[in-house]
């Protein structure tokens, strides 16, 4: 089975009013070829669950720039100003969560768990709204998972069968949304011979990736 | 020497060797420039990594590596790499010795809060709610006031960032411990008085029977 396409042919995938998983931080392993592709593509009314809206002209932010972004699940959003603004003239609407409950979050979306129970967030506005269960004497709140229709996986390295290594930093979310989503698309930096990544090395198996682009 | 670099440097001797450290971004990113040449202390960065080193000399940046405010950083030898699960893991799990924090507003009862103004900024609460509810030690690390008003408080009016879980304060004019009792005030830079502190912090002060000069 052929993984290997075109950066269209990818593309072709993500429409209007799809949810849209993103790897990254702060830009750091954001598949950044996919966003240009995506601002040239125009698609819309997208909701983004990322970990935070990049800088203006880097990573996710230039989705919102482009006012492509209609709901934005993340955890921080302070070095892309735009989002400020259009969050105030009710153009975005941005949901705000805990970074560790964001990556538990989409974790239990792709793992078949039905939420999780974390401490964090007790006692201020997160907890709005959820269940709060006490289990032996601890407070906790139930979150729960998070799915998307589109994953868009940054890799540093690719084999052509979708198996992933990730250099450095670029780790982040890329292997937590790479479970969660119905259709799981990569922007490799480079992609190798199957067994070139050592099976000891593979940081994301295969079995999770439907398509690959050398970006 | 100026406020920052006093409270940099106070901080910095609350570390012991073997901890595991996150700093925040700002004030107590500066207190990496002052840890005792003798002990071992790893710095988590929540991005993904044990290990944060200094920036890098220019044009020698790498751009898979980035601290939490994706700024180009370095690895220090022995550094490790994981995904954000492991990392709030590290953080939620008990793991971090000890977190440094800036803050808009500390209470009595050990509340922070330092994500939000609302109407004004929402930036997003990051990782730091996560940190200060994980990290075994929550350290505050800021200037007394704010254009003359005080941050320390007998109750914040800010969104909080968590509930009951700063241990210490650390300011250009003392340092503090949150206790079951309130905020007992431990050690005092010389160059105030108590009075002084008491004046510009709106909690309600106590003064430890052993108040030490703030070593730095």
């Amino acid at each position: 089975m052929n993984k290997i396409v075109t950066l269209e042919m990818a593309m072709e995938h993500i429409k209007d009013g799809m949810t849209v998983m993103i790897g990254g931080f702060m830009a750091c392993g954001t598949p950044e070829k996919f966003m240009d592709a995506l601002v040239e593509k125009g698609v819309k009314d997208l909701t983004v669950i990322a970990n935070d809206a990049g800088f203006p002209d880097r990573g996710i932010g230039k989705l919102v720039v482009n006012k492509q972004v209609k709901r934005l699940v993340t955890s921080h959003v302070g070095l892309n100003p735009e989002v400020g603004k259009q969050m105030n003239t009710g153009e975005i609407d941005c949901e705000l969560i805990p970074q560790g409950t964001l990556a538990e979050r989409i974790r239990a979306g792709g793992n078949g768990l039905g939420g999780i129970l974390t401490p964090t967030g007790v006692g201020t506005i997160v907890e709005e709204g959820k269940q709060k269960i006490e289990l032996d004497g601890k407070v906790y709140l139930l979150e729960k998972p998070l799915r998307a229709d589109i994953a868009l996986v940054g890799a540093t390295i690719s084999d052509k069968k979708g198996n992933l290594y990730y250099n450095k930093a670029t780790r982040n979310f890329n292997p937590l949304i790479a479970t969660a989503a119905d259709l799981v698309i990569i922007g490799a930096e480079k992609i190798v011979e199957v067994g070139e990544i050592d099976g000891n090395d593979v940081m994301t198996p295969a079995l999770f990736v439907d398509y690959i682009v050398e970006v | 020497m100026n406020a920052k670099e006093i409270i940099a440097r106070r901080v910095a001797k609350e570390l012991k060797d073997g901890d595991v450290i996150n700093l925040g971004i700002g004030l107590p990113t500066m207190v990496a420039n002052y840890i005792p040449e003798d002990i071992d202390v790893l710095f988590q960065s929540e991005n993904g990594f044990v290990g944060l080193g200094p920036a890098p000399e220019i044009g020698h940046e790498d751009k898979d590596l980035v601290n939490a405010g994706g700024q180009p950083v370095t690895a220090v030898l022995g550094a490790a790499f994981f995904d954000s699960a492991v990392s709030f893991g590290i953080i939620r799990g008990g793991h971090v010795s000890a977190t440094v924090l800036g803050a808009l507003q500390v209470d009595e009862k050990g509340n922070l809060a330092n994500w939000m103004v609302p109407g004004k900024m929402v930036p997003g609460m990051g990782g730091a709610m996560d940190l200060v509810v994980g990290a075994k030690k929550v350290i505050i690390s800021m200037t007394h006031t704010a254009k003359g008003k005080s941050k320390i408080l007998k109750k914040c009016t800010l969104p909080l960032t968590a509930a009951g879980q700063v241990n210490m304060i650390v300011t250009e004019m003392g340092v503090m411990e949150v206790t079951d009792a309130g905020i007992v005030l431990t050690e005092m830079n010389p160059e105030f008085s108590v009075e002084d502190i008491k004046k510009v912090t709106e909690a309600e002060l106590i003064i430890a029977d052993d108040l030490k000069k703030m070593e730095i």
